[in-house]
């Protein structure tokens, strides 16, 4: 899998969030994103995941040499963002049969029990989503990210709201993906700074 | 195609177990049809009203309940900021399709209760009902797909509830035109044939409702 970024640039009416980002991974390969706030870390992520289409630039992913179609990009791509909300109004386990059902009719449930036991929260998934401490839904948006193994893992501010247990668990999610995938991270925490093989700094 | 409509039958699951748990649109659809009712029902007492009314009044209850319910569809997904995580997993064209048979399913659940109350308290009933049965299906179809589309627009401004019926009823009009004019002929039981360029219009509009949303709602949805 090669993700490649050319001249990416944003703007927001006149303003010119970031300008000619240009950056190239493989399996194995991780990038990290900083800047200060409002620098435009989350729209660039936002770029990169097909969320917002740049103002110039060109993001694409390859696999096997073959270049991947839009529609099936979302296939390789998993993401956890403080702005990609869940369903409060339904159950972990509803949210997370759903985000499934939206790749493959036949929902895994021995891997979803088997991620939501590894984000420590295995016994409640019944519960309605509004009922759940914000770490908490955090940790789901791990297990909806994680559910298809995906080959490209983008982590935008990826220990917001969690405990010093749930970072740890972050850090050994971060550790596989660059083991075997590719990682992008958007932070500014020195922790998760020294994750990054490749950097963008921005603003 | 399968992969399509297998997507849009997810998104309707969805949005049907969300509806089960707040009964949003439910209970405004429901209160605004049933308030309505009851408020003309009081109004005209035991006066009989010519069918040149009955269906016009029966088509303003209709459209105005779609009105104050079916846009929740997409403003519910904008509100709880959820519209993010759905462009991410879903192609538009089965977010669309999803939230358009929602809406069909809502509107006709309704209407199954709103119909016989309605002929119960103007003491009327239907003379041809293989007039007033298609008309009713093709006429809510035709509103569920207007509203839904319309709904994607709205749902990203501002001030959604003003704008939501200003811009569906100019484009609702041909169907409630057609409706209530095939409405009325099933109330004075016209033959068949007498509906027939009504049903035309109904089903033709539909059908254009509906391919143009699937062509435009990626322009509207992406951003």
């Amino acid at each position: 899998m090669v993700v490649e970024a050319k001249g990416l640039t944003k703007h927001f009416n006149r303003r010119t969030i970031f300008s000619d980002i240009s950056f190239h991974l493989e399996d194995g390969e991780s990038l990290v994103i900083t800047g200060p706030n409002g620098s435009g870390k989350s729209t660039l992520v936002k770029i990169i995941s097909g969320l917002l289409t740049p103002t110039s630039g060109t993001i694409e992913f390859y696999n096997d040499g073959k270049l991947l179609p839009a529609e099936v990009k979302y296939h390789q791509l998993g993401l956890v963002s403080p702005y990609l909300q869940l369903y409060k109004d339904l159950t972990a386990w509803e949210n997370l049969t759903f985000f499934a059902r939206t790749r493959d009719s036949k929902v895994d449930e021995s891997r979803l029990k088997m991620l939501l036991k590894r984000v420590g929260l295995g016994g409640r998934e019944h519960d309605e989503l509004k009922t759940y401490s914000s770490g908490m839904i955090q940790r789901i948006k791990y297990v909806a990210a994680l559910y298809h193994q995906p080959r490209i893992l983008i982590l935008d501010e990826p220990t917001a709201n969690l405990d010093e247990k749930g970072a740890k668990i972050v850090y050994e999610i971060i550790k596989e993906q660059t083991s075997r995938h590719i990682l992008i991270i958007a932070t500014n925490e020195p922790d998760e700074v020294k994750f990054g093989m490749k950097h963008v700094e921005l603003g | 195609m399968w992969n399509l409509v297998d997507k849009s039958i997810v998104v309707f699951r969805k949005d049907f177990q969300l509806e089960f748990r707040t009964r949003y649109a439910l209970n405004a659809i429901a209160m605004f049809a049933l308030t309505t009712l009851a408020v003309i029902s009081f109004s005209i007492g035991p006066i009989q009203l010519d069918t040149n009314i009955l269906a016009p009044l029966l088509w303003v209850i209709l459209f105005f309940s779609a009105m104050s319910g079916l846009s929740h569809i997409f403003v519910r997904e904008e509100e709880q900021q959820t519209a993010d995580t759905l462009r991410l997993v879903l192609p538009p064209n089965a977010i669309w399709l999803g939230k358009w048979l929602f809406n069909v399913i809502l509107l006709f659940g309704l209407e199954i209760i709103i119909v016989p109350v309605y002929f119960a308290m103007m003491n009327t009933q239907v003379e041809n009902l293989s007039i007033f049965f298609p008309s009713l299906i093709l006429g809510s179809l035709g509103l569920a797909s207007v509203s839904t589309i319309i709904a994607a627009i709205i749902s990203i401004a501002s001030s959604r509830g003003a704008l939501f019926a200003v811009l569906a009823f100019p484009i609702a009009l041909p169907i409630l035109f057609s409706a209530i004019n095939s409405t009325r002929l099933s109330m004075e039981g016209a033959p068949f044939m007498d509906s027939w360029s009504d049903l035309q219009v109904l089903l033709s509009f539909t059908i254009i409702i509906i391919t143009t949303s699937l062509l435009v709602f990626e322009f509207v949805w992406k951003r």
